[in-house]
């Protein structure tokens, strides 16, 4: 096995680290419940997990800024170290393991080798094709290359992250480094995205968790994030939606309907268009979450979010082109000019109309002095 | 570029352009078309007539007392939705922000379950409309196409506007994004069918009245 590690079932290394049966099934149970799966599922989970061998997980990172991981390393149920300690095999991770250079490499080849059809890739970041991927490089290879190898012999893919899953930061316009989502590189392998930046670490964890006791690819909605986390809206579970529904708006960060939790709609809160589990798992252990804080949501799971315009924007602001552009010029500039050119339009129907009035009536007269 | 961006970018751009260019377009041409000269001696002064006219404006948007019987209730209709469309377009807090990003311009809005149900008063009242035209002979005869697309397109956006705020069928930027083109094609229709009345009503009741004033009735 790679790294030296004896193959055990995920049973056997909970038995080891003296969790009981009871005890796991519990950690199951609350598992199954967070990612909102019948209840049967606790039991079934941990049943299948308990034969299971540990999956062997590859974390390869390439354009980002390791605030994902970071994420990642703050999950509450499961936690990190019960996760790769007890239900994974995490063979490389280059923010966590102690080897470093060759070593590291030849750990990762090793994994790929000996776990080929059977292991879950973790991509955090997005991958640069610029300049022949020269823009993120490891071990003298581009993201792009380790991606299409490491992917052959993957199971699946989970994306973490909005780079990795819809481009992300390095994505948005003028992307210089020619970033692309995982999704725009393979396209024959089982992929999910669990956008966010970051992603909320239950929702890393939970979705990790699912993929290995099921070894199947759970509901996913149109851009392949999994519906159990993200399936409404957090307009939909806000509980300032109420206050949505009365028409009641904090007008400032610091006005006195901020203070009171009225909707942070008119603040630019991008909430009605956002999926993501936010505001029902929450952040740090469910202590609360953006909103919950005092900020309108930046919508960051979901596509294209960097380029949409200004994140203190209202939701139902028209879009006029690229952020920054007071919308009120654009709007004079586009219907000023419509203006002028129906107005020319206009005159030169009316002489038309004039023109052909005239004849009719010089017609008129002439048939009239004949007739006379 | 999702249906949403698409909607409320370059559709909704486009949308605008195509509004302000038909209106224009219609109001100038319908200004500078030749008036026949009327070689009556005026039986009124020019205070009087210009006076006669605005008195039309008002005489004419209210039932007169001898037909109240037979056109109140239709009358009633009329303003009933007109001013459920007022209060759903320019009372709803994310349609003032909407505007308010075009023209730089807000108002205080009314809570949003409040529009929710005046749109769904709208919405029947827009049906019963519907119903009278078809089922009243005279209505019907008088009615085209030019009739029932304006009160299609019209509906479609309440229709969609409600679905978007509800949630009903799609997801909420699918369904705003269904809304806002809806929006987009009412205002390219505009210009071009009869709700283009929404400019002439007044200048043309005014004309009317001016008009018959100089020549000694009053209306």
């Amino acid at each position: 096995m790679p790294l030296g590690h004896e193959e055990l079932t995920v049973g056997e290394s909970l038995r080891r680290a003296g969790i009981s049966r009871r005890g796991f099934i519990k950690f199951c149970t609350a598992t199954a419940s967070v990612m909102a799966l019948p209840p049967w599922m606790g039991a079934a989970m941990a049943e299948q997990l308990r034969h299971a061998p540990r999956p062997s997980v590859l974390y390869l990172s390439f354009q980002e800024c390791t605030g994902c991981f970071e994420s990642l390393t703050r999950s509450f149920a499961p936690t990190i170290e019960s996760l790769i300690f007890n239900v994974i095999s995490l063979d490389y991770d280059d923010t966590l393991m102690a080897a470093a250079g060759d070593a590291a490499e030849t750990a990762l080849a090793n994994a790929m080798k000996v776990n080929f059809g059977k292991y879950v890739l973790v991509i955090d970041g997005s991958v640069p094709t610029g300049a022949g991927g020269a823009y993120c490089t490891a071990g003298g290879r581009s993201a792009v290359d380790t991606l299409r190898e490491a992917a052959k012999g993957a199971a699946a893919i989970v994306c973490v992250g909005t780079c990795s899953s819809f481009g992300g930061i390095p994505f948005a316009d003028p992307n210089p480094t020619g970033a692309w989502p995982v999704t725009a590189i393979v396209e024959d392998k089982p992929i999910i995205n669990v956008s966010g930046c970051p992603p909320i670490p239950e929702v890393i964890t939970g979705t990790l968790l699912q993929f290995v006791s099921t070894g199947k690819v759970p509901d996913l909605d149109e851009h392949r994030r999994p519906k159990a986390f993200f399936g409404n809206t957090i307009h939909d579970r806000c509980y300032r939606r109420p206050f949505y529904d009365e028409g009641k708006f904090a007008k400032s960060f610091d006005d006195e309907g901020a203070r009171n939790g009225w909707c942070l709609y008119e603040l630019g809160c991008k909430g009605p268009t956002t999926h993501n589990a936010c505001a029902t798992i929450k952040w740090n252990g469910g202590t609360s979450f953006p909103i919950e804080s005092g900020h309108g949501c930046l919508g960051c799971s979901e596509p294209g979010f960097w380029d949409k315009g200004s994140f203190y924007a209202a939701q139902a602001s028209a879009e006029w082109g690229k952020a920054g552009t007071p919308s009120p010029l654009r709007a004079l500039e586009v219907g000023g000019a419509a203006v002028a050119a129906g107005a020319a339009l206009g005159v030169a129907s009316a002489g038309v109309s004039r023109l052909r009035q005239h004849r009719s009536e010089q017609d008129a007269a002439d048939r009239q002095q004949k007739e006379g | 570029m999702n249906l949403l961006d698409f909607a409320r970018g370059p559709a909704l751009k486009a949308a605008i352009a195509v509004f302000c260019l038909g209106v224009a377009w219609r109001i100038i041409a319908f200004a500078l078309l030749r008036i026949r000269f009327d070689l009556n001696k005026p039986r009124a002064s020019v205070f009087k007539y210009m006076a006669g006219g605005l008195l039309t404006v008002g005489s004419r948007s209210w039932p007169h007392r001898e037909f109240i019987g037979r056109t109140g209730a239709g009358e009633a209709l009329g303003y009933s939705y007109h001013l459920g469309l007022f209060a759903v377009v320019l009372l709803f807090t994310p349609h003032i922000l909407f505007l308010g990003s075009l023209f730089g311009l807000t108002w205080p809005g009314l809570p949003s379950s409040l529009i929710t149900v005046i749109s769904v008063l709208t919405l029947t009242l827009f049906t019963a409309v519907l119903f009278r035209r078809v089922t009243n002979p005279v209505m019907r005869m008088l009615s085209n196409f030019d009739d029932y697309f304006s009160w299609f397109i019209t509906m479609l956006v309440l229709v969609t506007g409600l679905a978007a705020t509800a949630h009903i069928g799609a997801q909420y930027e699918t369904l705003l994004g269904i809304h806002i083109l809806s929006v987009d094609a009412l205002l390219v229709w505009f210009p071009f069918g009869k709700l283009m009345h929404a400019f002439y009503i007044f200048p043309s009741r005014a004309i009317n009245g001016a008009l018959l004033a100089r020549k000694g009735a009053t209306s």
